[in-house]
């Protein structure tokens, strides 16, 4: 048996201890919202947050989350939305939109992790791959993102507000 | 408002164009009324097509597209509703029911008055479907060709919109005895300001229903528009930041069971023998290991373990003449084909040869570029449940009609028996047109050996090594100048006719051209991908007039605006990209710049690339300025947002695009050896969207994708004093000491 805590709700399961998180999250618990892109952590549409670090799920296997808090797009805000979806609504990001709910996903942990970090050592930071070219907006709603949080504008987001880490203690 | 008149009506239309009032007056009430049979009810009837008004005064817009990423789903509707004078806010967009009612006959009559009454390539392989004869070709929901906008918008939501209002306005002045020209609309109400009254459309639709649509609505002026040319937040993007949005992928119909898939590597060959059947059945989870002609299948209770047991097959497939092919042997046949094939006429105007023979000095080049595959986001699946009373099929697609003809062939039911639910796409691109998805029919044989739903999923390596691909192409080119130095003669023999037909024309003034094509065809699939021909032909055709530049020792902006005397849009938009560049000005130490133009898909687009190198002599893109012209802008932002994303596109085929041939098969896999533009290599874009007055609206899908390549490569030769003669540049390292012009051999 295998316990999962995904957004804050904990579930046994039956599989497969090398069953990659993706195909747990996906198959096993019916939770879409993340991604399959490529199964080689080559294009993180798979980005789950593990205990507030991202994490690419497709190659990360269930046996090495057990007991940590998982968080995928489903449970990023406990309610409304967050100010990085936000600014992905305002900035008008998404195209196809396959891939954002792994870049929100890579984007959210790091601002919250990288509070100082310069745009390019976000740029780099950010790996994942959007195949309909979204980077310019994504750039320009990082970018906006570090100045609210810096100037305090909106209301820094705080990890152990989540629920998945609530849920962590 | 000015009226429209019929000429006006059928301005680019003037081939079939009668037909397209024709039918529009002869087709439409019968769709009208059978629309209004199934779809509608007495209390919210269709007055048009692709509207329906309800009583609570709720305005319904069916768009006959796929959303993939290009806002249609906003800029399609907002047309409709800008002609009817409707309230955005009540206003409610849905995807067409895949439904004969729906095929959406005016896109293709635009494809074909557009493109002189031929039927794009996209859209010939679905005439060979048993089900579906020449006459009913009309019956597709085609998104493609950047024609969402141009024709769907511009003819068809926009005369629906217009109609629908022209109705509501005489049933209200029916009920009020008052002449229709003293009222008025706005925000889904009718007005009279005579007496002040005022009702909603809603309570306007039963009585309007009734009435015969206007053969002729009246179309807004420009100036009149109210929703047209603002950016509206776009309808899908809140469902695409929370997960919520539903691709084909994210189908999850009860007791749905998951089928991995290896197809046979070498295109053309078939399944000669699954060698471990038994102990693939033997492991967790697995229903069943299934044999196609060309593909195995295991169908499993979660994907995962589907996918690890296709990993463990031990399969053969049988033979094919193709499998000695490599990417060399086709380049190598190609130049074969150039020399001896038989050479058909593309535009041949005035005496190339001649000129050519006379010239003291002729320029040659080659150039070739390889295969491409589209590399979707999302990769290819279909998910669909048989069952005793029709087939219910899940599927992000570029067209949900021509689909529903596929399941149906391969089912051997009657279309109106299979239920297509459409879904998001996570990227089309021309992959997921249904003559470029080799998925469908296989999840329909896979699913036909269950009762229960099952879901076809392609891993990343069959969606890059099973595509339908780009072409390899080759290129030739002579050109030369008369003792003016006036470029007299422009010879270009090439590999491979495609749509758009006129994708190897230049827009440049040349008294002689020969532009001649032969064919020779490989076992590779070609499918049409974002840009189709343009992609590959604006490289050859913009880095060959850049090399003509050079050659004059002219500016290459200045050398192609003296060669564009009649043509203002393009004068334009290259005037206003290299403004907007700096271009002539000095550029910081270890920067050039490069800049091409194309006209493609009803708009004209000119880019300029600025660029450095880094250590390691990889071309780094630090800048691109785009000025696209494509007549008139329904939608800015989006219309900014396609552009980036067309240049990415470019970007990442010019850099690292690349798919070889080995043995017959696809070399590459993924994302590590099929590399794409990431974040940090994104370049500062800047977008200048210009309008034309009284010029058809154009697409804009596709246009910013064909010049990028040419505009980087035309920079590194300005840095570098290399020609780039083949793609992608990942292929070379710089020396940023520029050096005598020459190709690096390949
Ligand atoms: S699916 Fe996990 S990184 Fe691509
Ligand atoms: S929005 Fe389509 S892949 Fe990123």
């Amino acid at each position: 048996m295998i316990e999962l805590t995904v957004n804050g709700e904990t579930r046994r399961l039956d599989i497969e201890s090398d069953m990659p998180l993706l195909w747990a999250l996906r198959n096993e618990l019916g939770l879409t919202g993340t991604k399959f892109g490529c199964g080689i952590a080559a294009c993180g549409a798979c980005t789950v947050q593990v205990n507030g670090n991202a994490m690419r799920s497709c190659v990360t296997p269930v046996s090495a989350v057990q007991g940590q808090s998982i968080t995928t797009i489903e449970g990023l805000s406990a309610e409304g939305l967050t100010d990085v979806q936000q600014a992905w609504i305002e900035h008008q990001i998404p195209q196809c939109g396959y891939c954002q709910s792994g870049m929100i996903m890579a984007v959210s942990a790091h601002l919250d992790n990288n509070d100082s970090s310069s745009a390019d050592e976000t740029a780099r930071a950010i790996s994942n791959i959007c195949r309909c070219g979204t980077y310019p907006r994504i750039k320009r709603a990082i970018a906006s993102l570090q100045e609210q949080r810096r100037s305090g504008g909106v209301q820094q987001f705080d990890p152990a507000a989540t629920p998945a880490q609530e849920n962590n203690v | 408002m000015t009226s429209i008149s019929r000429r006006g009506f059928l301005v680019g239309a003037t081939v079939v164009g009668g037909g397209l009032l024709m039918g529009y007056a002869a087709t439409r009430p019968s769709r009208h009324q059978q629309a209004n049979e199934q779809f509608g009810s007495p209390e919210s009837p269709f007055l048009t097509t692709w509207l329906r008004i309800d009583q609570d005064n709720t305005v319904t817009i069916y768009v006959p597209h796929s959303e993939m990423g290009q806002g249609v789903l906003t800029s399609v509707p907002m047309m409709a509703a800008d002609e009817l004078d409707a309230d955005w806010d009540l206003v409610n967009v849905e995807q067409a029911p895949v439904d004969d009612q729906f095929a959406n006959g005016v896109l293709v009559k635009g494809f074909a008055t557009s493109m002189g009454v031929t039927i794009p390539s996209f859209l010939n392989r679905m005439a060979d479907y048993a089900t579906l004869k020449a006459a009913q070709i009309m019956n597709m929901q085609i998104t493609g060709g950047s024609s969402s906008v141009r024709f769907t918008g511009e003819i068809g939501m926009r005369t629906a919109g217009a109609a629908a209002r022209q109705m509501l306005v005489e049933s209200a002045a029916a009920q009020w005895g008052v002449p229709a020209a003293e009222l008025e609309t706005a925000n889904s109400f009718v007005m009279h300001s005579g007496s002040g009254r005022r009702i909603s459309y809603g309570e306007l639709a039963t009585t309007a229903s009734q009435l015969e649509p206007p053969r002729a609505p009246v179309l807004k002026r420009p100036d009149q528009f109210t929703l047209m040319g603002r950016s509206i937040p776009r309808t899908d993007i809140p469902a695409k930041v929370d997960g919520t949005a539903q691709f084909g992928i994210d189908a999850q119909p009860e007791n749905m069971l998951y089928a991995a898939v290896l197809n046979a590597p070498v295109f053309g060959a078939t399944l000669a023998a699954v060698n471990n059947k038994a102990a693939i059945m033997q492991r967790r989870g697995i229903q069943a290991v299934v044999e196609l002609e060309d593909a195995v299948a295991v169908v499993a209770d979660n994907y995962w373990r589907a996918s690890q047991a296709v990993q463990a097959l031990d399969v053969s497939f049988a033979g094919t003449e193709y499998d000695q092919s490599t990417s060399d042997s086709i380049f190598a046949g190609y130049e074969v084909a150039l020399d001896n094939e038989e050479r058909h006429d593309d535009v041949v105007e005035g005496d190339a040869d001649t000129a050519l023979s006379d010239a003291s000095n002729v320029i040659t080049a080659s150039y070739r570029v390889p295969y491409l595959a589209h590399a979707a986001m999302e990769p290819m699946n279909c998910t669909v449940h048989v069952t005793d009373n029709g087939i219910d099929v899940w599927t992000g697609t570029q067209d949900n009609l021509g689909i529903r003809g596929q399941v149906a062939g391969v089912a051997e039911v009657d279309e109106n028996q299979v239920r297509v639910h459409a879904c998001y796409l996570g990227g089309g691109f021309g992959r997921r047109l249904p003559t470029s998805t080799n998925t469908i029919e296989q999840a329909t044989r896979i699913a036909m050996q269950f009762d229960v739903p099952v879901q076809t999923l392609w891993s990343r390596e069959e969606d890059t090594r099973q595509d339908y691909y780009r072409p390899a192409v080759t290129s030739r080119f002579r050109a030369s100048f008369d003792s003016n130095g006036n470029l007299n003669a422009w010879e270009n023999i090439y590999i491979g006719k495609n749509e758009p037909a006129e994708a190897a024309h230049i827009s440049y003034g040349v008294p002689n051209k020969n532009i001649r094509y032969v064919e020779s065809p490989t076992h590779v699939p070609f499918g049409a991908w974002r840009s189709v021909a343009h992609s590959q032909h604006t490289f050859f055709l913009e880095s060959f007039t850049d090399e003509l530049a050079w050659q004059q020792q002219m500016d290459p902006l200045a050398f192609r605006l003296s060669l564009l005397a009649d043509k203002p849009r393009h004068r334009r938009v290259l005037q206003e990209a290299a403004d907007r560049a700096g271009w002539g000005q000095p550029l910081p130490e270890g920067r050039a710049q490069g800049i091409a133009l194309q006209e493609c898909f009803g708009s004209v687009v000119a880019q300029v690339a600025e660029i450095s190198l880094r250590d390691d002599g990889s071309v780094k893109v630090e800048k691109v300025v785009c000025a696209l012209d494509c007549g008139r802008v329904v939608h800015p932002d989006n219309a900014a947002s396609q552009v980036e994303s067309g240049i990415i596109y470019g970007l990442t085929a010019a850099l690292y695009g690349q798919i070889s041939i080995e043995d017959g098969k696809v070399k590459e896999s993924n994302f590590h050896d099929y590399e794409m533009v990431r974040l940090s290599e994104t370049p500062d874009i800047e977008s200048i969207l210009l309008e034309s007055p009284g010029a058809p609206v154009g697409g804009l899908g596709e246009p910013a994708t064909p010049p990028i390549a040419a505009a980087v490569s035309n920079a590194v030769f300005a840095l570098t004093g290399q020609r780039i003669r083949e793609l992608p540049l990942k292929r070379y390292q710089f020396l940023p000491t520029p050096q005598e012009d020459g190709a690096r051999s390949a």
